[in-house]
């Protein structure tokens, strides 16, 4: 089982952050495979999960972007009608609570993964272990 | 604990009163009948010396400004004669002329006499050796410090700011033990040290610094003191009460102790004039007690501070105040409650998540809103953990002022680069 990443990057809610924080990526042609924006009052923080998530991370933080790399578990939907609620009923009833998630539809539509950040990875994942769950690799992100 | 004058610095509440009150008198009754301009403003405030029962009543005497040193200028304060004189040092005004303060040879001798206080009170002894860095000059610091540092038997070496390689030669060479600099320099001076390749704690004997003149934070204290792995103590004083050595830190780095038999503090409000609770923040108005040629009466200082009224662990009697928090001039109302910029950066500075940077936005009389950038390294991706560092941030400055703030977090470098003197409060507001 292994772990996968999501940046996350604090964003005034302002007209024009989110087009800067892309352009970044999109110029060093980093491809964005999962994305979610949460906002409050004022700010919010933008994830994404990209194919190259070290490099993407390394490049915001040196053009001054407030950001962090955060674990996060991929786990396979199947792309049908209850696909989610499968998976979060077992995510429920091992007590693990998710604090974000985003959704990564891989090859136009064979495989969905639900992507979630929870608060202890490792501990969730071990528990998770025995399910009978697909994960998502690294290698898998592209 | 070492004291240099053990008997006054330990001396008795009740007796270090009588004393001021004593040494008020006296210099209440000079002033009346030597300057000329003290008397009219007395008359004008119909007050006399001797209506002056005790210490409290100081409150029905009129204040003296910066304004007041430019009357009858340059002489017009004196209660001497000018043969009397032996040493001008002038501050420099923002505007025009600067402050002129005249000291006699006992004034000379007296603010020595402060300053071996201080020194002593660090740890500092004869047969060390201090760097006086300060500038050589009109400005006090660093005559001031050489005479008190002379007094105590300790060998100065009058090296005088720049140069920052003899600075680094000279400390290596002699030995320096402590260093009377200002922080930007000691900053600087550290990091051009490391960049030498020296291991301060190898190849230097320095022990403390002595840092005042420019204000700086706490963070920047420790930092210098992590660099250079010394004692770093705050010094306050100003050109108008003889320059460094008014208050001083003890060991115990909480509070500089005023040296209340010489000077006589009070803490005001610097909208109404009138005296704040004791431990409230206000402008420091000091009164000279033990000054011969140019005595200053409720000096108001512009400097905002507070009383730490509880007794220091060192055992000194003399009351400490906190440092200097900024400028009466920069306080502003809202909801008619009065505020000062330095109330909100420190309990800024004391929340874990934001970072130096803050501006103070005043668009109404009944609203602040205040900007802050948050932390880059602090920040974990956790919309949830910004909200409670938002919410932190609009109760401890509701608890303090009274004032429930609007509260933005930023982006780190959104706001204006805070170069010393940074616009912290941008008031909008047409009355």
């Amino acid at each position: 089982m292994d772990k996968v990443y999501i940046i996350s990057v604090f964003a005034e809610n302002k007209p024009g952050r989110l087009e800067r924080i892309t352009k970044v990526l999109a110029e060093a042609n980093i491809n964005i495979l999962a994305f979610s924006i949460t906002s409050t009052n004022g700010f919010g923080v933008i994830k994404f999960m990209v194919n190259k998530c070290q490099e993407a991370y390394k490049l915001l933080k040196e053009k001054g972007f407030t950001v962090s790399l955060n674990e996060a578990i991929g786990i396979e939907m199947k792309d049908q009608p209850g696909g989610l609620y499968e998976v979060v009923k077992i995510l429920s009833s091992k007590g693990i609570n998710i604090e974000s998630a985003s959704v990564y539809v891989a090859e136009t539509r064979k495989k969905a993964y639900l992507i979630v950040e929870v608060e202890d990875t490792t501990k969730a994942m071990e528990s998770l272990k025995e399910e009978n769950l697909k994960f998502l690799k690294p290698e898998e992100i592209l | 604990m070492s004291f240099w004058n053990k008997e006054i610095e330990t001396l008795e509440r009740k007796k270090l009163r009588e004393l001021q009150f004593e040494r008020l008198k006296k210099t209440l009754k000079r002033v009346y009948q030597n300057v000329p301009h003290y008397k009219a403003k007395f008359n004008q405030a119909k007050i006399k010396p001797s209506d002056i029962k005790n210490l409290e009543d100081i409150y029905k005497l009129p204040f003296t400004t910066k304004e007041d040193l430019y009357v009858d200028y340059p002489f017009g304060l004196l209660t001497v004669s000018i043969d009397k004189l032996i040493r001008l040092h002038t501050s420099s005004g923002t505007t025009g002329k600067p402050k002129a303060i005249f000291f006699s040879k006992r004034d000379i001798n007296n603010s020595a006499e402060l300053i071996a206080r201080c020194l002593v009170m660090t740890g500092a002894k004869r047969g060390e050796i201090l760097q006086n860095s300060m500038t050589y000059g009109l400005f006090t610091g660093a005559f001031v410090m050489h005479y008190g540092a002379e007094k105590v038997g300790i060998l100065v070496i009058p090296a005088g700011p720049g140069n920052t390689e003899r600075q680094i030669n000279l400390m290596k060479d002699f030995g320096t033990n402590m260093l009377h600099i200002t922080p930007s320099y000691a900053l600087y001076l550290a990091s051009v040290i490391y960049d030498k390749g020296f291991d301060p704690k190898r190849d230097f004997k320095l022990k403390r610094a002595y840092i005042g003149a420019e204000p700086y934070s706490e963070e920047t204290r420790i930092k210098i003191e992590n660099m250079l792995g010394i004692d770093i103590y705050n010094c306050y004083g100003l050109t108008e009460m003889n320059g460094p050595g008014v208050g001083f830190e003890c060991p115990y780095k909480s509070g500089l102790h005023i040296w209340e038999d010489n000077f006589l503090m009070e803490i005001i409000n610097p909208e109404t004039g009138e005296p704040v609770p004791e431990g409230e923040i206000g402008e420091l108005v000091l009164t000279t007690l033990n000054r011969e040629a140019m005595p200053l009466i409720r000096y108001r200082t512009r400097d905002l501070t507070r009383v730490i009224p509880e007794p220091c662990s060192c055992g000194r009697t003399h009351r400490r105040i906190t440092r200097i928090l900024g400028r009466s001039d920069d306080m502003f109302i809202v909801k008619g409650v009065n505020i000062f910029p330095q109330q909100i950066e420190q309990i800024l500075m004391g929340i874990k998540g934001v970072a130096q940077n803050y501006q103070i936005v005043l668009e109404s009389y009944d609203e602040m809103t205040i900007k802050v950038e948050i932390d880059r390294e602090l920040f974990d991706g956790k919309i949830e953990r910004l909200i409670k560092l938002k919410e932190e941030i609009i109760d401890k400055i509701r608890s303090a002022t009274m004032v429930k703030p609007k509260v933005e977090l930023l982006e780190p470098g959104t706001l204006p680069v805070s170069e010393g003197k940074a616009k912290r409060v941008i008031d909008n507001r047409t009355i």
